[in-house]
């Protein structure tokens, strides 16, 4: 239940300015795909284009492709709800919905999409997501206590398990680890290597260790000035991003010389 | 080291904790200024330099102040001068605010309580002439749950609305004039005297449409006065709701309609029905637009949509213009009977906002 996205000259707007130029990639199935890259050169900006939350701020939009599968998600007929749907995502900061217990934030996706569904479906979805998301041990007595009660890590990871829970083929993560400490870190990026086995993931981070450890694929953005859009320098295999990379700005990237 | 004396040390100590600590005042310094401004303001009472007991109590204010930074300032230094000072100024403003708070309600509790009694809740003014005891205020309490009801139910639905149309749905909107046209609305209601609502009912409901005065044409009055206290309170309740909730709500594939009904509504919850309190405690003691629009009535109405209907505030102004010792200890029970209900309303309120807000751990 994994699918394969393929970018095709991608551009981003957000009102008048260009954000983001001539963005072309391929996301395989069922890999993790890292963006790496300096902070403002778009590369959180590509990854919300990918199930349309981008659209959401106003005045920003797209010219390009983006398919998911062969299938085009922006062209007219194609409804942002249902991409979002097989598309899911994680964002920097855990943002478990407050009004909701444990119970209901994992089942949010579904109670609120509108389909009905029994209580012992929802009673599965909640154990098994929990479970995917590593989580199902620190909370399983606690089900119906207020999500936001967890600590920094667990939240996330119950955002992962909110995510997973409606079965999307495609998930996103913005920096997921970012205001998390080491040990919460290690337990995400543990869990992104058991999620790859069904997902396609692509993640956003500024830890290029982790780049290194959880990735595939790395796909390396730069900016090229100040005031100028974003691009995507090179996408590559990992190994290779990180040891010959074919771009000397690649190179200055990682190896910290500027950045 | 042993060539050290012992003394030596000690007095190196002593000098140490002379820096730190600094001359004080003594702990009694506050009471004993306290005290003889006090005595000094009394004295000059009694020797009719001053006269009363507010101008009395304010000199002894100004001695307290001029004593105690004087003090300080020879004993202490400048800063700690000014410190006390500064706290002297923020606890008198703290009282000044609090006063007259707590003598409102203090009055209103001592003249209003000893009209409270069985027959005051459940009678009418029918047939009771201004001067005798007894009568009651049931009739003015429907009238004014039914009117401030009706007046809720118009207008908490389209303030919320409004302010989720101006948060949500506004900022993408292809023209600005909409949203910008009712916040100016917003702002300028927000200023408009509840007397002239209370004219624009009357000319358009009862003289245009020629509908008879009824409750329901005061509810629409106060509809239109909480209008823009709601509105402004529920928009900033729902601009303070993190953008991250409701991207993370459509990430899930939750439409936008549910994302908001569902995520960022229940997260605002509280403020907004502390905002709606706010607005419908205000309208509750509304007075002009009523008589504007139901006027009077001495006898029991429970129907807000037929005939003249009495309402709290008006009861009082009635009672209190009849000029009888008795109408105007009615007129302080139905104050009390206000207050009351008002507390009771904001109580309840915060309970519900309590059960069904953002959970805490």
């Amino acid at each position: 239940m994994a699918k394969r996205i393929d970018v095709a000259d991608l551009d981003i707007y957000y009102g008048s300015f260009k954000a983001v130029e001539n963005v072309t990639l391929a996301v395989e199935p069922r890999s993790v795909t890292a963006f790496i890259g300096p902070s403002g050169c778009g590369k959180s900006s590509v990854l919300r284009t990918l199930n349309r939350l981008h659209e959401v701020i106003p005045g920003a939009y797209i010219t390009g492709k983006v398919l998911l599968d062969g299938e085009d998600i922006y062209s007219a007929d194609v409804d942002p709800v249902n991409v979002r749907r097989t598309i899911g995502m994680v964002f920097q900061r855990p943002n478990p919905f407050p009004t909701m217990t444990i119970r209901e934030n994992v089942t949010a996706g579904l109670t609120l999409d509108g389909a009905r569904r029994s209580k012992a479906e929802l009673e599965q979805v909640v154990e098994k997501s929990l479970r995917g998301a590593n989580l199902w041990d620190e909370v399983k007595d606690r089900l119906d206590r207020p999500g936001a009660g967890l600590s920094g890590g667990q939240q996330q990871r119950l955002c992962i398990a909110r995510a997973i829970a409606v079965e999307p083929q495609v998930l996103l993560m913005d920096e997921p680890c970012s205001a998390l400490d080491p040990i919460s870190t290690l337990a995400i990026e543990d869990l992104i290597e058991q999620l790859k086995l069904n997902f396609t993931i692509v993640i956003v981070t500024h830890n290029m260790q982790q780049a290194a450890r959880v990735s595939e694929t790395t796909a390396f953005f730069n900016l090229p000035a100040i005031g100028q859009p974003g691009r995507l320098v090179e996408i590559a295999p990992t190994e290779q991003i990180f040891s010959n990379p074919g771009e000397q700005a690649t190179e200055d990237y990682i190896s910290g010389r500027f950045g | 080291m042993a060539t050290v004396g012992s003394g030596e040390f000690e007095r190196s100590t002593s000098l140490l904790q002379d820096a730190l600590a600094g001359r004080r005042l003594p702990r009694w310094g506050v009471g004993a200024v306290g005290l003889t401004s006090l005595l000094a303001a009394y004295l000059l009472n009694v020797l009719t330099v001053v006269d009363g007991v507010a101008g009395t109590f304010l000199v002894a204010v100004l001695l307290f102040v001029i004593g105690q930074t004087g003090w300080s300032f020879t004993v202490e230094g400048r800063r700690h001068a000014v410190d006390r000072l500064a706290t002297t100024t923020v606890y008198a403003a703290f009282l000044i605010a609090v006063t007259p708070l707590v003598a409102v309600l203090g009055t209103v509790l001592v003249k209003g309580f000893p009209v409270f009694s069985a027959q005051f809740f459940t009678t009418s003014m029918r047939n009771v002439s201004p001067r005798s005891e007894g009568g009651g205020l049931y009739h003015a309490l429907i009238g004014t749950l039914e009117q401030v009801g009706l007046a809720a139910l118009i207008g908490v639905p389209i303030g919320v609305l409004a302010a989720v149309y101006l948060v949500e749905y506004a900022p993408e909107a292809k023209s600005r004039r909409l949203s910008s046209a009712i916040s100016f609305f917003v702002d300028v209601m927000t200023g408009v005297p509840s007397v002239v609502i209370g004219l624009f009912i009357y000319t358009a409901f009862i003289l245009t449409l020629g509908l008879p005065r009824s409750g329901f044409a005061a509810s629409l009055a106060l509809a239109i006065l909480m209008l823009p206290v709601i509105v402004r309170s529920t928009e900033e309740m729902l601009r303070l709701v993190p953008r991250d909730l409701r991207e993370s709500s459509l990430a899930l594939g939750i439409p936008r309609w549910k994302t908001i009904l569902k995520v960022v509504l229940p997260t605002a919850l509280g403020g907004i029905i502390t905002g709606a309190m706010l607005s419908i405690a205000r309208v509750a003691g509304e007075t002009a637009p009523l008589l504007l629009t139901t006027f009077l009535s001495q006898s029991i109405n429970s129907n807000p949509f037929k005939g003249p209907q009495a309402a709290l505030p008006t009861f009082i102004w009635d009672q209190f213009t009849s000029g009888t010792d008795a109408s105007r200890a009615r007129a302080w029970g139905g104050a009390l009977t206000l207050i009351v209900l008002i507390m009771i309303l904001y109580a309840g309120a915060k309970v519900i906002a309590r059960l069904t807000g953002a959970k805490k751990s």
